[in-house]
C-alpha cells in the first residue's frame, strides 16, 4: 500500500537499536513506583513524628543500634557481591556469576534471619509489638515491608541463580541479572534510609 | 524474556489466524493480544458502569421524596460508597486503560505492548477486585464510609443489626488489587511508548492520545503506590492493632486524607487526560484540519500532570490543617493549561469543515460539559467559597460535570469513533444521535440543579432531607433526569448489538482519519500490521494519501526560499 514499506522485523519488541532495553526500563519504572510506595510510608512516619511531643514516645524500648548496624553492614556488603556478579557476567564469566549470586543470596538471607531475631527479642523481652502504640506500628510496618521486599528480592535472586547455573546468561544476554541487581540495590538503599530514620536520627 | 518473532511475509493479509487454532473461549481467557485484552477491559468496565449506574438509580429513587422510602441509612451509606468506588476504580480508570490498550500500540506502529503477559495479568486483577468488592453484600455489608473511606469512620466500621464491618476490609483488598493492576499497566504503557515506536515515529509525531496516555501513566506510576501505602496502613490499623490513624494512641486521623488525596487528586487527571486525548483525536478528523497547537497541547498535558501533584490539599481546606494560600494558588494555576487546551480545541474546529457524526457530537458534548465542570472547580479553589460549599451538592455537581460530562462523554466519543476499528462496522447514526441527545438532556437535568441545591446548603451523603425550601422539587427533577440517563443506554446497547449482527462491513478507514491505527485492516490482524507507511509527521496517512500535493507544495516552498536568498 505504501510507496516504500518498512519491514516490521526491524523493530521487534525491545529491540530498538540503542537506548535501554524494555526489560530494564520496565524494572526502572517499577522501582520508581516502589520508591513512591516507601515514600508514603516514610511520609506517615515523619508526619506522626513531627506532631509528637516526645520521640520516641514514652514507654518505647531502646532499639539495639549496634545489632542493626551489623545487619546493615551485611545487607550493604551483599550489594557489593551483587555488583561483582553483574561485572562477572558482563565479562561473560558464568562461573563467577553463579558464585557471587550465591554469596549475595546467603548474605540477604542472613539479613532476614537477623531481622527476624530482632523482632523476636523485641516482642518477647521488651513486649514491643505492632499493637503497642504508634511507634510499634511504624517500626514493624516500615521495617516489615522492607523485609518483605528483601524476601521478594531473594526469591528473584534464587531464580536468577538457578538460571545462571544452567548457563542461560552470557556477556550479551543477561538483562535479568541486571534487573535483579537494580532491584537489590534499591532494597539496600531503602534499608539505609530506614536504619538512619529509626536508629540514627535523634 | 519473551521474544516475539514477526514474519509478516509468513502471514498474507486476510488470513484469519497465524499458527494453531484454539477454542474461542480458551483463546479469550488466555490471550496476551493487546487488542483482545483492550476489548475485555472495555466490556468488563462497562459492566461495572452498569452496576454502579443501577446503584445511582437507587440513590436517586430514595432522594425523590423526603423521608425514608426504600433504603435505610446504613443501606444508603453502602449505596453511595459502592457507587463512587465502582465508578472511579472499576469503570472510569480501567475503561480509559482499555482504550489505551487497544489503540496506543496501533497508533505508534507497534506489534503489541512491551510486556503482553503482564498486560493480561493487569486485566485479570480487575474482575477479581470487583468480585471481592461486591462480596461485601454477602458477608454483612459493604464498605460504607464513602469512596474516600476517611478514618475514624472507616476504622470503626459500620454498626447496626446484621452489619459485620468486614466490607471495609474487602474494599481495601479490592483497591490494593486495582492499584497493583494500574501500576503494572503503567510500567507496561510507558515502556511501550518509549521503546516500541515504529521507525520514524518520534515522540513529537505521536498522536495526542498517546501523549495523554503517557502523562496519565506517569501519574499512575508515581501516585498509585502512595495510595497503596495508605491502604496497607488502614488494613494494619483495622486488623493487626496498628494505630496510624488513631489519635488516642498517637496516630493522626487526618493523615489518611493527605495520603489519600496525594493519590486521588492526580487520579482525577488519570480519569480525564485520556478523555482529552480521545477528543483531540476526534476533533481534527471531523473538522478536516490538523490539531491546532500540537506542541502547546503536549506541554499543557505535561503541565497538568506536574501541577496535579501539588493541589491535593484543596480537598482538605475545611480541615483547617493545610496551607490555604499555596494549595489555592496551585489549584487556580492548573486551570491555565486546561484553558490552553480549550483554546486549541476551539481553534481546531475554527473554520473547519465540521460534520456532526456521533463521535463528534460526544466530543463537542465533552467540551461543553467539561467546561462547566472545570469552572465549578475554579469556584471551589477559593477557600472562602469552599468553606461554604464543602460537602454540599455543589461538589457533587462539580465532580459529575467533570467525570460524567467529561470522562463518560469522552468514553462514548471514543467508542463510537473506534468501533469501526474494533469490528469493521460503523455504529448506526440514528440510534447514536438518539443516545447522545437523551444522555445530554438527562445529564443536565440530573446534575445542573445540584448547583442550586448546593448553594441552598443541601449536604451530600445524606439519605433524608427536610421538606424545606424548594429541595423536594429540585430533587424530583434530578431523579427524572437520572432515569433519562438510564434510558439513554438502551439505544446505545441496541446499536452495538444490531451493528455486530450486521453482515456487511464498512470501509477500513470510514472517517478518513490520518493516524496510524487506520493504516491497517479493521479489525487488525493479530500482529497488527502487515506493513507500515513511512512516518514523516504526526499524520502519516495524510502524507500517504496526499503525497502528490505535498510534493508540489514542497517544491513551491523550496523555490520561494531559494528565490528569497
Amino acid at each position: 500500500m505504501a510507496a516504500s514499506d518498512t519491514a516490521l522485523r526491524d523493530h521487534a519488541p525491545g529491540q530498538r537499536p540503542g537506548g535501554i532495553s524494555s526489560s530494564l526500563l520496565g524494572m526502572v519504572l517499577f522501582i520508581a513506583s516502589e520508591v513512591m510506595f516507601f515514600g508514603g510510608l516514610f511520609g506517615a512516619y515523619f508526619t506522626i513524628r513531627a506532631a509528637a511531643t516526645t520521640w520516641p514516645p514514652q514507654g518505647s524500648p531502646e532499639l539495639n543500634t549496634g545489632y542493626s548496624a551489623v545487619a546493615t553492614a551485611v545487607l550493604v556488603t551483599s550489594s557489593v557481591f551483587m555488583q561483582l556478579a553483574v561485572w562477572a557476567i558482563r565479562r561473560g564469566d558464568q562461573k563467577w556469576l553463579a558464585r557471587w549470586l550465591g554469596v549475595t543470596l546467603l548474605f540477604g538471607l542472613t539479613f532476614l534471619a537477623m531481622q527476624g531475631n530482632d523482632y523476636y527479642n523485641l516482642a518477647t523481652h521488651e513486649g514491643f509489638r505492632l499493637s503497642s502504640g504508634v511507634y510499634g506500628s511504624l517500626f514493624y510496618t516500615l521495617t516489615g515491608f522492607h523485609g518483605a521486599h528483601v524476601f521478594g528480592g531473594a526469591a528473584f535472586m534464587s531464580i536468577v541463580l538457578l538460571r545462571a547455573r544452567n548457563g542461560q546468561f552470557t556477556a550479551r544476554y543477561h538483562d535479568t541479572v541486571e534487573m535483579a541487581s537494580y532491584y537489590w540495590h534499591f532494597v539496600d538503599v531503602v534499608w539505609i534510609g530506614l536504619f538512619s530514620t529509626f536508629f540514627l536520627l535523634k | 524474556m519473551a521474544i516475539t518473532e514477526v514474519r509478516p511475509e509468513a502471514a498474507p493479509s486476510g488470513s484469519p489466524a497465524i499458527g494453531y487454532q484454539r477454542h474461542p473461549i480458551w483463546e479469550w481467557l488466555t490471550t496476551t493480544d493487546h487488542k483482545k485484552i483492550g476489548i475485555m477491559y472495555l466490556v468488563n468496565s462497562y459492566i461495572f458502569f452498569a452496576v454502579a449506574g443501577l446503584l445511582a438509580m437507587f440513590i436517586r429513587t430514595e432522594l425523590a421524596e423526603p423521608g425514608t422510602q426504600f433504603f435505610s441509612e446504613q443501606q444508603y451509606n453502602e449505596l453511595f460508597t459502592m457507587h463512587g468506588t465502582t465508578m472511579i476504580f472499576l469503570f472510569v480508570i480501567p475503561i480509559l486503560a482499555g482504550f489505551a490498550n487497544y489503540i496506543v500500540p496501533l497508533q505508534i506502529g507497534a506489534l503489541d505492548m512491551a510486556f503482553p503477559r503482564v498486560n493480561a495479568l493487569s486485566f485479570w486483577m480487575l474482575p477479581l477486585a470487583g468480585v471481592i468488592l461486591y462480596s461485601g453484600y454477602l458477608v454483612g455489608g459493604t464498605a460504607c464510609a464513602g469512596w474516600t473511606e476517611y478514618p475514624p469512620l472507616s476504622e470503626q466500621g459500620c454498626t447496626g443489626p446484621g452489619v459485620s464491618g468486614l466490607g471495609a476490609d474487602l474494599w481495601i483488598i479490592a483497591l490494593l488489587l486495582v492499584g497493583t493492576s494500574s501500576i503494572l499497566g503503567a510500567v507496561n504503557f510507558i515502556t511501550t511508548i518509549f521503546n516500541m515506536r515504529a521507525p520514524g515515529m518520534t515522540m513529537f509525531r505521536m498522536p495526542m492520545f498517546c501523549w495523554t496516555v503517557l502523562v496519565t501513566q506517569l501519574l499512575v506510576l508515581l501516585a498509585t503506590p502512595v495510595f497503596t501505602s495508605a491502604l496497607v496502613l488502614l488494613l494494619i490499623d483495622r486488623n493487626l492493632g496498628g494505630s496510624f490513624f488513631e489519635p488516642a494512641k498517637g496516630g493522626i486521623a487526618v493523615m489518611w486524607q493527605n495520603i489519600f488525596w496525594f493519590y486521588s487528586h492526580p487520579a482525577v487527571y488519570v480519569m480525564v487526560l485520556p478523555g482529552m486525548g480521545i477528543v483531540s483525536e476526534i476533533l481534527p478528523v471531523f473538522s478536516r484540519k490538523p490539531l491546532f497547537g500540537y506542541k502547546a497541547f503536549v506541554f499543557a498535558t505535561a503541565g497538568i500532570g506536574a501541577l496535579g501533584f501539588s493541589v491535593w490539599a484543596h480537598h482538605m481546606f475545611a480541615t483547617g490543617t493545610v496551607l490555604l494560600p499555596f494549595f489555592s494558588l496551585m489549584t487556580f494555576l492548573i486551570a491555565v493549561p486546561t484553558g490552553v487546551k480549550f483554546f486549541n480545541w476551539i481553534s481546531t474546529m475554527w473554520k473547519g469543515k465540521l460534520t456532526f457524526n456521533t463521535p463528534m457530537l460526544f466530543a463537542v458534548g465533552f467540551l461543553s460539559m467539561f467546561l462547566i465542570g472545570g469552572i465549578d472547580g475554579v469556584f471551589l479553589a477559593s477557600p472562602p467559597v469552599d468553606f461554604a460549599l464543602h460537602d454540599t451538592y455543589w461538589v457533587i455537581a462539580h465532580l459529575h460535570y467533570v467525570l460524567f460530562g467529561g470522562s463518560v462523554f469522552a468514553v462514548y466519543a471514543g467508542f463510537y469513533y473506534w468501533f469501526p476499528k474494533f469490528s469493521g462496522r460503523k455504529l448506526g447514526e440514528g440510534l447514536g444521535k438518539l443516545h447522545f441527545w437523551l444522555q445530554m438532556i438527562g445529564f443536565n437535568l440530573t446534575f445542573f440543579p445540584m448547583h442550586i441545591l448546593g448553594l441552598l446548603g443541601m449536604p451530600r451523603r445524606v439519605q433524608d432531607y427536610l421538606p424545606l425550601h424548594d429541595w423536594t422539587g429540585i430533587n424530583q427533577l434530578e431523579t427524572v433526569g437520572a432515569y433519562i440517563i438510564a434510558v439513554s443506554t438502551a439505544p446505545f446497547l441496541a446499536n452495538v448489538v444490531m451493528t455486530l449482527r450486521r453482515k456487511t462491513r464498512d470501509e477500513e478507514n470510514p472517517w478518513d482519519a490520518n493516524t496510524l491505527e487506520w493504516a491497517t485492516t479493521s479489525p487488525p490482524p493479530p500482529h497488527n500490521f502487515d506493513s507500515l507507511p513511512e512516518i514523516h509527521s504526526e499524520r502519516p496517512l495524510f502524507d500517504l494519501h496526499h503525497a502528490d500535493e505535498l510534493a508540489v507544495h514542497a517544491d513551491a516552498t523550496t523555490t520561494s526560499t531559494t528565490g528569497a536568498h
